[in-house]
């Protein structure tokens, strides 16, 4: 789960660290007003949303004066930016900044462990600074049980070439970084810029945090940062049904037991020339209730011309799948198309049932692929 | 011969009187897999399967000798289940749990490894070696005993491929389910290292997926280490970047994971890559054919 900047800044201050303290605004007013409550120097307005670039975009402006503030807030607001539309606005007050360095904590897959990277291209895009300067990043895996230890944290900052005297104090903020990453089941905490300041402070500028789905259930409080506005509200739907779904451009839906074989029949739809109009996993059993639900979250996109079912049954008997897609037919209303790919024991009494009902039912994979890209041209 | 598994398996069930341990331990028992008993707190002298239940694992050791443990029990308790599989001394054991928070694998995997045990999984669909032994989730019919290994990140799409296989007259050797997650306890490398000692296997097949960098990882150990034929599948090339693909290590971020990247990885170490599932028995017959 994603989270806005505004509330990520505030994930890091509750564990100790140093963040630029603003306040989130829905309309040009409020803006104007927290720019005049921070006082007489610049104020940045920084569009909040789950998307990157937001710079480049245009999504983040300085404003010199409260009515300035007022200006950058209403060009700002109802921006689209990378599909997303804009409808808050971090104020916050301008830093003096001397330096800029990157922060964060992600997963090393490779290694099984936790990852801290610290770098001095601070404020500019990482991934670019991973590919092109591999070497300007710096990086120590935590101990899988004890955490980031203390001399590790050190090791970034002289890596980093701070000064002595700054090297402890950014030490603290590495392991509170980690620390919030770990007590939060976090699976990226970044911050970008961390800066030292004219004054010798530091500060975390930006910040972005993102959370494990399968570990809210216990942290409610983090669960209660999701931004409905940010997701889209049928895989939101399909989450509470226990379907994994992601919406694509397409106009084949997809309905398939299993996440592999979902993204193997996305495929195939694409082999035989068609564009899948969703990811969608119903799950191990594919029963009648499920069924019926996917048919709900599939038929409710307009741009759907054909929906193609592929269960690969399993232990689960073809006669029981086909009887759940029949009674799943009984209940919402398809007006498109439908192709099934049924296989597994029984299979055959399976797709005889499904025949009978009038639907289409093919053996292999790639052959009902081809049919459902037929018929929705036809 | 076949790796991890066979006919001298001794497998406890972990999680034995809910509702899926129950349920697969009839499956794996009518399939002919040894299961010597179960494992549920407070299920001390009940039956399941035909297995003696016991209330912890180091008791199921000590009275049945179990060797392999195989666990099926809800994901916040799925991590202690392992802790206690391998301090018990069980040497190989196999996650078929989902939805473990991966700051909870993190320790776990550490702490297997130091152990000096192996962990398949989790949310993986547990492995087979058709003809001896069936520790997983896996409907048992559709595999046949062979000279084909396979290694898979996915459940249903790893049927695919083994039934296609079967039709095609290509039985297994073993076939391994990895699992779906971002850390997981057998990666392709460590799969392709034991199929490569196994005089059985001849050929391996490998599934992969978008996410991560395990498919780049065994496309390299292969260019050094693997002389026997490997055809491989990845799955995903139409995901968009950015979104979950249901694993939670489906995923492209950073815009690497791709199925590009790993396709043209493991193509350059020599794997022939097919478009479709059904053209790997196929492949597989070219590339045995020499």
């Amino acid at each position: 789960m994603n989270v806005h900047e505004y509330q990520a800044a505030e994930v890091l201050a509750a564990h100790g660290i140093p963040v630029n303290a603003g306040q989130v605004a829905t309309t040009p007013d409020e803006a104007e007003r927290i720019a005049r409550d921070l006082g007489s120097g610049v104020v940045a307005i920084k569009a909040q949303v789950h998307t990157g670039g937001r710079g480049k975009a245009g999504g983040i402006k300085l404003a010199r004066s409260p009515q300035e503030a007022r200006d950058a807030a209403a060009a700002i607001l109802g921006m689209d930016i990378r599909g997303h539309t804009v409808r808050k606005v971090l104020v916050v007050p301008g830093a003096d900044i001397a330096q800029e360095f990157y922060l964060g904590v992600v997963l090393d897959r490779p290694n099984r462990r936790t990852l801290v990277m610290a770098s001095g291209e601070g404020g500019v895009d990482i991934e670019e600074v991973a590919r092109e300067r591999p070497e300007r990043i710096h990086r120590q895996l935590a101990d899988p049980v004890l955490g980031l230890h203390a001399y590790q944290a050190r090791q970034l900052g002289f890596a980093l070439g701070l000064p002595a005297d700054k090297v402890n104090g950014f030490a603290a903020i590495a392991q509170r970084l980690y620390a919030t990453y770990a007590a939060e089941d976090a699976s990226l905490a970044e911050i970008n810029p961390l800066v030292l300041t004219g004054a010798g402070d530091w500060l975390a500028l930006d910040a972005k945090m993102s959370f494990d789905d399968n570990a809210l259930f216990r942290h409610p409080s983090i669960e209660a940062l999701r931004d409905p506005d940010e997701e889209n509200a049928t895989e939101l739907e399909a989450r509470r049904g226990g379907i994994s779904f992601v919406k694509l451009d397409g106009d084949i839906g997809c309905i398939v037991n299993g996440a592999g074989l979902a993204m193997a029949t996305m495929d195939a739809v694409k082999l035989h020339g068609g564009e899948p109009a969703n990811f969608l996993d119903v799950g191990g059993g594919a029963s009648a209730d499920q069924v019926a639900r996917a048919f709900g979250l599939v038929t409710a996109d307009p741009a759907v011309r054909a929906i193609l079912i592929n269960i690969f049954g399993g232990i689960t008997r073809g006669d029981v799948v086909a009887q759940g897609i029949r009674e799943a037919l009984g209940r919402v209303n398809v007006a498109v198309p439908i192709v099934v790919r049924l296989s597994g024991t029984n299979a055959e009494e399976g797709r005889r049932l499904l025949a009978e009902a009038g639907l289409t039912a093919v053996d292999t994979m790639d052959e009902a692929a081809a049919q459902v890209v037929r018929s929705a041209v036809a | 011969m076949s790796i991890l598994v066979d006919a001298s398996t001794r497998l406890l069930v972990q999680g034995i009187t809910g509702r899926e341990g129950s349920f697969h331990a009839t499956q794996m028992v009518e399939y002919g897999t040894n299961v010597v008993g179960g494992v549920t707190p407070g299920g001390r002298g009940k039956t399941v399967a035909g297995a003696p239940v016991f209330d912890t694992v180091a008791d199921a050791v000590k009275e049945t000798g179990a060797n392999v443990s195989i666990i099926y029990v809800p994901a916040r308790f799925a991590p202690d289940a392992i802790y206690e599989a391998v301090d018990a001394g069980i040497p190989l054991v196999v996650c078929i749990t989902e939805g473990i928070p991966v700051n909870d694998m993190v320790p776990v995997y550490a702490h297997v490894k130091a152990s000096g045990a192996r962990l398949i999984g989790p949310n993986c669909p547990g492995l087979i070696t058709p003809g001896q032994a069936k520790v997983g989730i896996m409907p048992g019919f559709i595999h046949a005993e062979g000279p084909v290994g396979l290694v898979s990140r996915s459940g249903t799409l790893t049927y695919e491929v083994v039934d296609a296989l079967t039709r095609a007259g290509l039985g297994q050797s073993t076939a391994l389910g990895i699992g779906g997650d971002p850390v997981i306890g057998t990666s392709f490398v460590d799969a392709l290292g034991l199929f490569e000692a196994d005089p059985a296997t001849e050929a391996i097949v490998i599934i992969g997926e978008i996410g991560g960098s395990d498919e780049e990882d065994a496309a390299r150990y292969i260019a050094e280490h693997v002389t026997k034929p490997v055809v491989g599948f990845i799955a995903g090339r139409t995901a968009p970047p950015g979104k979950r693909m249901g694993h939670a290590g489906a995923i492209i971020s950073g815009g690497s994971g791709t199925a590009a990247e790993k396709i043209s990885a493991l193509e350059a170490a020599g794997v022939r890559v097919a478009e479709s599932p059904y053209q790997v028995p196929g492949l597989l017959q070219a590339a045995l054919a020499g």
